[in-house]
C-alpha cells in the first residue's frame, strides 16, 4: 500500500511538470505527425500501399516519438539536482521507476490516441473490426516500452548518451513490441496478416520481464 | 563464486594464458583438418557446407558468451567485486566479435545454398538483433566517467539485454511463421553422419579454447588498465596501489589532470 502510494506521488509529479511544461503537446505531438508525414510521401500516395503499411508506421512514430518522452522525463530530473532530491526522498527506487514508468505511459497513451486518428485519416486505416484488441495492444505495447524506457532513461542524464546511445539501447530492447503491437494492430484493423490474440500474450510476457526485472535493478543504475 | 574466482586468477596469470593460447591454436589445426579433410563434403551442397564447422561454433560461443555476461553482471551486483565486471566486459567484447562472425559466415553460407546474403528467418533475425544489442551494451559502458557506475550500468544491461533474447526470438519466429514461406526452401535437417558430428565437436571444442584464450587475455589487459588509473591515483588519494586495486568502489572519479 505504502509502494503504490508512492508510485502515485511520483507519477503525479511527472504528470505535474508535463501538464505545466506541454513538452508532449508543443514537441512529441508534432514531432509524430511530421514523422507520419513523412512516411506518407516516402510510400507514395497509392491507397493500398498505405493500408497495409498503416499498422507498422503507425508503431514506428510512436516508438519514436516515445524516445523524445523518455529523454524528456529524465530532463526533467537533471534540472535543478531534482534526481538527487527524489533519491534524498523516503521513498522505495521500485517506486521511482514504476511511478515515471507510469506518468510516461500515460502521456504516450494519449498521444496514441491522436496517432491512431491520424493514421486512420491520412492513411485509411479502419479502426471498427476489433476495438477490444486494438485497446489491448496500445496498452499493453506502451506499459512496455514505458518499462524499458524509464528504466534505461536514467543513462540521459550522461550527456553522451542522449544524442545515439539511448535510442540505439531501446529500440533493439523493443523489437518484441514492435513485432507484437504491429501484428496485433493490423489483425485488429483488418488488414491482411494478423494472427490470434497469442501476440497481446507476448506484450503481456515482455510487461512482466520489463516491470519486474526493472523493478529489481533500477536502484543499481542510481546508486553512487 | 569463490572458487570460480579463483579459476579466473589461474586463468589471468600470464602462464595459464599462453597455455590456453597454445592449445587454442593446436585445437584450431586439429578442427581445420577435421572439417576440411577427414569429413566428406555434403551430399547436397557439396564443399561449400564445410562452412558449418565454423559458422555453427561462433553462434554457439556468441550465446555461451553473453550468457558468462548475464552471469557475472549478476555476480557483480551481488559481490561488487570489479572482477566480474571485467569478466562480464571481456565477454561481451568476444560475445559481438563471435556474434558477428556468425552472421557473416552465415551469410556466406547462405549466398550459393538459399540463393541470398540474407533472409527473414526467425534465427537469423534474433542474431542481428543480439547484436545490435550487445554493441548497445558496449556503447553504454563507454558513457560514465566513474569505474563504478561504468560496472553498474553494464551490469544491468547485460542482465535485461539477456532476458530481453527469449522474447525476441519468440516474435520474430511468430512474426515470420505468419509471412510467407521462405522464397528459398531451408533445408530439413538431415541426420548428421556420425564423422561430420565428431568434426563439428572438434570445431566447437577448439572455438571454446579460442573464446576462452581471448577472454583470459582480455581479463588481463582490463586488470592492466586498472593498474594504470589506481598507479596515477595512488600518490594524489594517499592510498597504496593494491588497495586501490581491490576496491575500486572507492571514488575513483579521475581529479583534475590525472
Amino acid at each position: 500500500m505504502k509502494l503504490f502510494r508512492e508510485v502515485v506521488a511520483v507519477a503525479a509529479k511527472d504528470v505535474r511538470i508535463e501538464a505545466r511544461s506541454r513538452y508532449a503537446l508543443g514537441a512529441v505531438l508534432p514531432f509524430a505527425a511530421t514523422v507520419l508525414i513523412a512516411f506518407g510521401l516516402s510510400i507514395g500516395p497509392g491507397r493500398t500501399l498505405l493500408q497495409e503499411t498503416a499498422p507498422g508506421l503507425l508503431w514506428l512514430a510512436v516508438l519514436f516519438a516515445s524516445i523524445l518522452s523518455f529523454r524528456r522525463s529524465y530532463e526533467a530530473e537533471g534540472e535543478d539536482g531534482a534526481l538527487e532530491g527524489l533519491l534524498l526522498a523516503p521513498v522505495d527506487k521500485a517506486a521511482v521507476f514504476l511511478g515515471k514508468a507510469a506518468a510516461v505511459a500515460g502521456q504516450l497513451l494519449v498521444l496514441e490516441v491522436v496517432v491512431v486518428l491520424l493514421v486512420s485519416a491520412l492513411f485509411g486505416l479502419s479502426l471498427g473490426s476489433e476495438p477490444a484488441v486494438l485497446a489491448g495492444a496500445f496498452v499493453l505495447g506502451t506499459i512496455g516500452l514505458a518499462g524499458v524506457g524509464s528504466l534505461f532513461g536514467v543513462l540521459t542524464e550522461s550527456a553522451r548518451a542522449r544524442e545515439a546511445v539511448f535510442p540505439l539501447l531501446v529500440l533493439p530492447l523493443a523489437t518484441p513490441v514492435l513485432v507484437a503491437a504491429v501484428r496485433a494492430t493490423a489483425l485488429a484493423t483488418g488488414s491482411p496478416g494478423g494472427g490470434g490474440g497469442s501476440w497481446l500474450g507476448l506484450l503481456l510476457a515482455f510487461d512482466v520481464v520489463f516491470l519486474s526485472t526493472g523493478t529489481l535493478v533500477y536502484g543499481y543504475l542510481l546508486e553512487d | 563464486m569463490v572458487a570460480a574466482e579463483r579459476l579466473m586468477g589461474k586463468v589471468t596469470a600470464r602462464r595459464g594464458e599462453r597455455l590456453l593460447g597454445w592449445s587454442a591454436l593446436t585445437a584450431l589445426a586439429v578442427s581445420a583438418v577435421f572439417s576440411l579433410v577427414i569429413a566428406p563434403p555434403d551430399a547436397e551442397q557439396g564443399e561449400v557446407q564445410r562452412l558449418m564447422y565454423v559458422h555453427v561454433p561462433a553462434a554457439w560461443l556468441a550465446y555461451l558468451a553473453f550468457g558468462v555476461v548475464f552471469a557475472s553482471s549478476i555476480a557483480y551486483l551481488v559481490t561488487k567485486k570489479t572482477r566480474w565486471d571485467r569478466l562480464a566486459v571481456a565477454s561481451a567484447e568476444v560475445g559481438v566479435l563471435f556474434t558477428a562472425l556468425t552472421i557473416a559466415l552465415g551469410a556466406l553460407w547462405g549466398k550459393p545454398v538459399w540463393g541470398t546474403w540474407w533472409t527473414w528467418d526467425p534465427r537469423l533475425t534474433t542474431t542481428a538483433i543480439l547484436l545490435l544489442i550487445y554493441v548497445g551494451y558496449l556503447a553504454v559502458r563507454r558513457l560514465p566517467d566513474s569505474p563504478a557506475r561504468r560496472a553498474r550500468w553494464g551490469a544491468v544491461v547485460g542482465i535485461v539485454g539477456f532476458l530481453d533474447v527469449p522474447i525476441v526470438h519468440l516474435s520474430v519466429l511468430w512474426w515470420r511463421s505468419l509471412h510467407q514461406l521462405p522464397t528459398v526452401a531451408r533445408l530439413g535437417k538431415p541426420t548428421i553422419a556420425p564423422i561430420m558430428l565428431a568434426a563439428l565437436l572438434v570445431a566447437v571444442a577448439a572455438f571454446t579454447l579460442v573464446y576462452l584464450y581471448l577472454v583470459a587475455f582480455r581479463l588481463r589487459v582490463g586488470r592492466l588498465e586498472e593498474r594504470v588509473v589506481a598507479e596515477a591515483l595512488s600518490p594524489r588519494l594517499g592510498e597504496p596501489v593494491d588497495r586501490l586495486m581491490q576496491d575500486v568502489d572507492l571514488p575513483v572519479e579521475a581529479p583534475a589532470g590525472g
